[in-house]
């Protein structure tokens, strides 16, 4: 039974993931082909945008495994971990090549000059640049060389989607409904975390006994 | 989409061949994008073409740029009119409830001549003019657009406005049942705009009543809209109620909303970035996936016609 309901999760759950992350993307090339809702008369801002939504939605959906496997205590939930991670660090490195590559066209002085001057820019920039050495870290055998540096290293995936929402929330002109939504469910997402590792503190009273 | 009975008119009549051209370098910039997908472009792009009641207008080629048009589908699908929503297509989608007949303008503050005037007496004395401007949005976008419309300087001075009229301010209708996008505080409604009363009175200030030859959409800020193409496109207030000649410098929407990012003037100017994004250069509307930004002009490309407004004044102080 044990073995079945783990087939289930590995066998069917990982392929169905995989498949449900991809779609955005499929969606998005069939509308740029002219199938389904045409991208609009600015479509590399459609684009842009889209892709930079994706990436942040994929962040989260990362990020509530934990609280999943708190609230539901099944641990199966890390199962998607990785592969979602990788998928919104997928997303990202499309939305920063539509901005670098077919908005800004390598106009390399514009661009560092975006990314000094223009706040909200530097933002999304050092979303990316902290999510870098996590995507490429992601392999087990990284996982391994690095040991318990790597559970370290990967907790800047909170400062990443905090920097993600704050991008996104300086971006929009004055309607910050969307980017306030984003944000409530990344605050919840870490709610959850905080409130676990406060719980956990909280019984154990006198002896501060550091803890391994 | 495509099971449609063959069009008496065809396409090629009504849009302007760049603009055909232009919009095959789309779809093959598109096809690019989706060369995996092995699937043909559908004609889900294709026009549609300008609809409404013909308006009969003269060009006034003198003050029309030669640039060619954007498409009906872009002028009037890509719209920000945030009193029917904040998204692009938003206002396409839901001003149809707006009714624009009839339609009054209530004119006040420093003229002789003062009161409700229907729009249609509002018109009335002055031959309808087609302008083809030039539009840069605050955003860094652009189109070319064919309107309708009539010089606003000859109607303002109808209302003889006397020796203290140093400005004229601009309302929209307020009436959130008919602009859905006003139940929400996002901007302080009614939106209001202002110009200085010799900006007003510059020949290229057009009060516009129509686009590629017809009656403008609702979208577009029917019935009646304000064009000041050196200026950014939120200067340009749409479905105008109210005309006050004042004093004193009037509030406008945006400067109130954030005014260390949208001045009183707001003067199309690559010298002079938004805070949060560079004016240098801007995207065309409808030039394709794959086109470059295209540089940014002062006043929008008019500064041989409306530099002298500003003389002496620093341009990066009143932005």
């Amino acid at each position: 039974m044990v073995l079945s309901a783990d087939l289930l999760w590995r066998r069917l759950g990982k392929p169905l993931v995989f498949a449900v992350a991809l779609l955005p993307l499929v969606l998005l090339a069939l509308r740029a082909a002219g199938h389904g809702a045409p991208l609009g008369a600015n479509p590399v801002a459609t684009l842009t945008d889209a892709l930079g939504q994706w990436a942040l939605r994929l962040l989260l959906a990362t990020l509530a495994l934990t609280p999943l496997r708190i609230l539901t205590g099944s641990p199966r939930w890390l199962l998607y971990r990785r592969m979602l991670g990788l998928y919104a660090f997928f997303y990202l490195l499309l939305h920063v090549t539509m901005y670098v590559g077919v908005d800004q066209r390598f106009d390399w002085p514009r661009l560092l000059e975006d990314v000094a001057k223009r706040l909200w820019i530097t933002l999304g920039f050092a979303a990316f640049v902290l999510l870098v050495p996590l995507a490429a870290t992601s392999t087990g055998r990284a996982q391994r060389w690095l040991g318990a540096r790597w559970r370290r290293l990967h907790t800047l995936v909170y400062p990443a989607a905090v920097l993600g929402c704050w991008h996104f929330y300086w971006q929009v002109k004055r309607d910050v409904r969307e980017p306030l939504a984003y944000a409530l469910v990344l605050a919840l997402l870490l709610g959850v975390r905080a409130w676990r590792a406060w719980r956990r503190r909280a019984p154990a009273p006198a002896p501060a006994a550091s803890r391994a | 989409m495509s099971r449609r009975p063959v069009p008496s008119i065809l396409p090629s009549e009504i849009t302007a061949p760049e603009v055909y051209a232009s919009r095959r370098r789309f779809l093959t910039g598109a096809l690019a994008v989706a060369a995996a997908s092995a699937v043909p472009p559908a004609l889900a792009a294709a026009s549609t073409g300008p609809v409404g009641r013909e308006l009969g207008a003269h060009r006034n080629a003198a003050l029309s740029t030669t640039e060619p048009p954007n498409s009906w589908e872009d002028v009037t699908g890509y719209n920000n009119y945030y009193e029917f929503g904040t998204g692009k297509e938003d206002p396409a989608a839901n001003a149809g409830r707006l009714r624009t007949a009839p339609w009054s303008v209530t004119i006040g503050g420093e003229a002789e001549v003062k009161g409700s005037v229907t729009l249609e007496d509002l018109l009335k004395p002055h031959p309808l003019e087609e302008r083809v401007y030039r539009l840069r949005c605050v955003e860094a976008w652009s189109m070319v657009i064919p309107w309708v419309g009539i010089p606003l300087g000859d109607v303002l001075r109808r209302f003889r406005p006397t020796s203290r009229a140093k400005y004229v301010a601009f309302t929209t209708l307020r009436d959130p049942a008919q602009m859905p996008g006003q139940r929400y505080p996002v901007l302080d409604w009614p939106y209001a705009e202002g110009l200085r009363i010799d900006e007003a009175m510059h020949p290229l200030a057009l009060l516009a009543v129509g686009l590629y030859g017809r009656v403008l959409p609702n979208q577009n800020g029917a019935p009646l809209r304000l064009v000041v193409p050196w200026k950014y496109g939120f200067k340009s207030i749409k479905a105008i109620v109210r005309i006050d000649f004042t004093e004193r410098m009037p509030a406008t929407s945006w400067n109130r909303a954030a005014p260390n990012e949208y001045g009183f003037f707001a003067n199309v100017n690559p010298a002079v970035d938004h805070p949060r994004w560079s004016q240098r250069t801007e995207r065309r509307i409808g030039a394709g996936l794959f086109a470059a930004r295209q540089p940014t002009q002062p006043f929008n490309g008019y500064a041989a016609e409306v530099a002298g407004l500003y003389g002496g004044m620093d341009l990066a102080r009143w932005f």
